[in-house]
């Protein structure tokens, strides 16, 4: 079970360059919109073709610009779950699973087959439906039979929860995730949320204005994000420009502060992370004077802007972000980071 | 009383529609899917039967199977002449409802969702599948409204018709150059019933559209 996937194609100003290897397991291709991750995923599909490069899935080639390989998108056995489910209106439930069934076989067989899916999938009951009349979570669930009948290789799901309410998403969730641990092949989820990605995913390719930015087993890619992109990408709020200023140290000129890395520091970094929840009044490391700005209340957390207290006016506060339980008796005058929850940033330079 | 001109009509009308039928999905199609700036010449020359007046239709048919033009006199050593033919209404009445169905089916093929074509083939199944189990379908209303537009303008067809086909009694004659003979001979009450029959055969094809439109609603609403 491998992918390997090295594209580049120019699509008007935007340029998508994209090359990642998998070894089994689920891979999350995190981006903002119009990054280029469905773009890649369409690549893979056969939908887009790639002006360059070469795409192959346990070994078969499914494209190859210099072999002149283009394989049609029937043969590529590419399960892809579409946004929008993408199930054929004017059919049954039934009706859009036994499309799925690629094997030739006897009616009676074919019927079989759908029944036990729809047994798994808890459709039953739902034959004679039409998709209109099922519900979001349903339309997930009949979309993913009829591609699990088709027996894939490979699984792609584009940003499989935009067309689901909040509420209903995180059982839909959990359920996919069941589903994805017995399918035991690649999977690929394109999705713009990190919740998502770290919830269902092993590991995690960041993918910014058309490159790929880091690619890693999900808990170094948050522990690490390593770019300013991928920083916001895996929700760290305070990014700002940083240079070296000590064998350990980083100057923060929007903050006007030198803080203790605590790990070497190279010239090529270029800006630092902190995330909102890493600041600490008890914390004795990095602590300086700071002068609360604003007081956000949310349902289970507060949300506080401060600056430091030598930062200049016209820069941007600092998100600080505790639970609700744990506010203190008055706003501390003092806020303190660990060395080690200072993410060191690195211009767009992958060194895995 | 002759029936023949209503015999006559329906027959030309059928078949036109069914040539229109086919031919009018198969660019709608095709033209659907072309580079812009192509679409947009294609989509001119299509459309222009709808546009000019039918007795300019009528004109330019004369021009391509006019017995003394190259078309023509080709045609005729195969032994086919759409001059004074009742076949060659089939022509006539074809080229003047062909824009209504093309213009239609574009329309239905261009709502369809292009996303359930793909999801089609990655499960494998042939573009011909996709065309008739899925696009098709998807498509229906807008494409049976087309044809049923294409039908009745098939069936009044007067400019071109009388152009090419011209008014032979027993042969040529349709509905329309029917109540315009009649008329011109002052026969006002067998135009009359020509003009009743008209009218019946028109508020059937209406009455048809406007059901199907209303299903229409009703399955978009559900």
């Amino acid at each position: 079970m491998s992918m390997d996937v090295r594209i580049q194609k120019q699509l008007g100003a935007f340029r998508l360059q994209v090359s990642f290897q998998t070894h089994g397991g689920i891979l999350g291709l995190l981006g903002a919109s119009g990054s280029g991750k469905s773009k890649t995923l369409q690549c893979i599909t056969g939908i887009e073709k790639p002006d360059q490069g070469c795409i192959s899935v346990n070994g078969r080639v499914f494209f190859d610009s210099e072999k002149n390989i283009d394989l049609p998108v029937q043969e590529r056995r590419v399960g892809c779950l579409f946004q929008n489910y993408a199930l054929f209106p004017n059919m049954t439930v039934e009706d859009n699973i036994a499309c799925g069934v690629r094997r030739v076989c006897s009616a009676a067989r074919r019927r079989d087959i759908v029944g036990t899916m729809m047994e798994r999938m808890r459709l039953t009951g739902l034959n004679r439906q039409k998709p209109a009349q099922l519900s979001g979570g349903q339309q997930q669930r009949v979309a993913l039979a009829r591609i699990l009948v088709n027996e894939p290789d490979i699984l792609l799901l584009d940003e499989p929860f935009s067309a689901l309410d909040s509420y209903l998403k995180e059982q839909v969730m959990t359920e996919l995730d069941n589903l994805l641990a017995q399918f035991r092949k690649d999977v690929v989820i394109v999705t713009h949320s990190r919740d998502e990605a770290y919830q269902l995913c092993d590991s995690i390719a960041i993918l910014a204005q058309g490159n790929l930015e880091v690619i890693g087993e999900k808990k170094r890619i948050f522990a690490d994000p390593q770019t300013p992109a991928a920083a916001v990408l895996t929700g760290c709020k305070n990014i700002v420009a940083a240079r070296r200023a000590g064998p350990c140290a980083v100057y923060v000129p929007d903050w006007n502060i030198i803080l203790d890395a605590g790990q070497p520091v190279d010239d090529a970094v270029c800006a630092i992370g902190v995330r909102a929840h890493c600041f600490h009044e008890q914390t004795k490391e990095n602590a300086f004077p700071v002068q609360i700005v604003e007081e956000i209340e949310q349902p289970f957390e507060w949300i506080v802007k401060f600056r430091y207290a030598v930062q200049p006016r016209e820069t941007v506060p600092v998100w600080w972000r505790f639970a609700k339980m744990i506010r203190p008796e008055a706003m501390p005058s003092r806020l303190g980071v660990k060395p080690a929850d200072i993410l060191l940033l690195h211009e767009n330079t992958p060194r895995r | 009383m002759d029936w023949y001109p209503l015999w006559n009509s329906l027959r030309i009308a059928a078949i036109s529609c069914i040539l229109v039928f086919f031919s009018g999905i198969c660019m709608a199609y095709y033209v659907a899917r072309m580079p812009r700036a192509l679409k947009g010449i294609l989509d001119v020359v299509l459309t222009l039967p709808l546009v000019l007046p039918p007795t300019v239709c009528g004109w330019i048919l004369l021009l391509i199977f006019g017995l003394r033009h190259p078309v023509g006199m080709f045609l005729q050593t195969a032994g086919i002449q759409f001059v004074m033919t009742w076949y060659g209404g089939v022509i006539a009445s074809a080229v003047v409802a062909f824009p209504l169905m093309y213009r239609t089916a574009r329309g239905a093929f261009e709502s369809f969702d292009e996303t359930l074509a793909w999801s089609g083939r990655t499960l494998g199944l042939s573009d011909m599948y996709i065309f008739w189990r899925i696009r098709m379908p998807y498509c229906k209303q807008g494409i049976i409204a087309g044809t049923v537009l294409a039908f009745a303008r098939a069936l009044g067809e007067y400019g071109a018709t009388s152009m090419l086909i011209g008014y032979i009694p027993k042969n040529t004659a349709t509905i329309s150059t029917t109540v315009y003979q009649l008329w011109r001979t002052n026969d006002e009450y067998s135009a009359f019933i020509w003009v009743l029959v008209n009218i019946a055969i028109s508020a059937v094809v209406l009455l048809t559209v406007n059901m199907l439109e209303k299903r229409n609603r009703e399955r978009r609403a559900s």
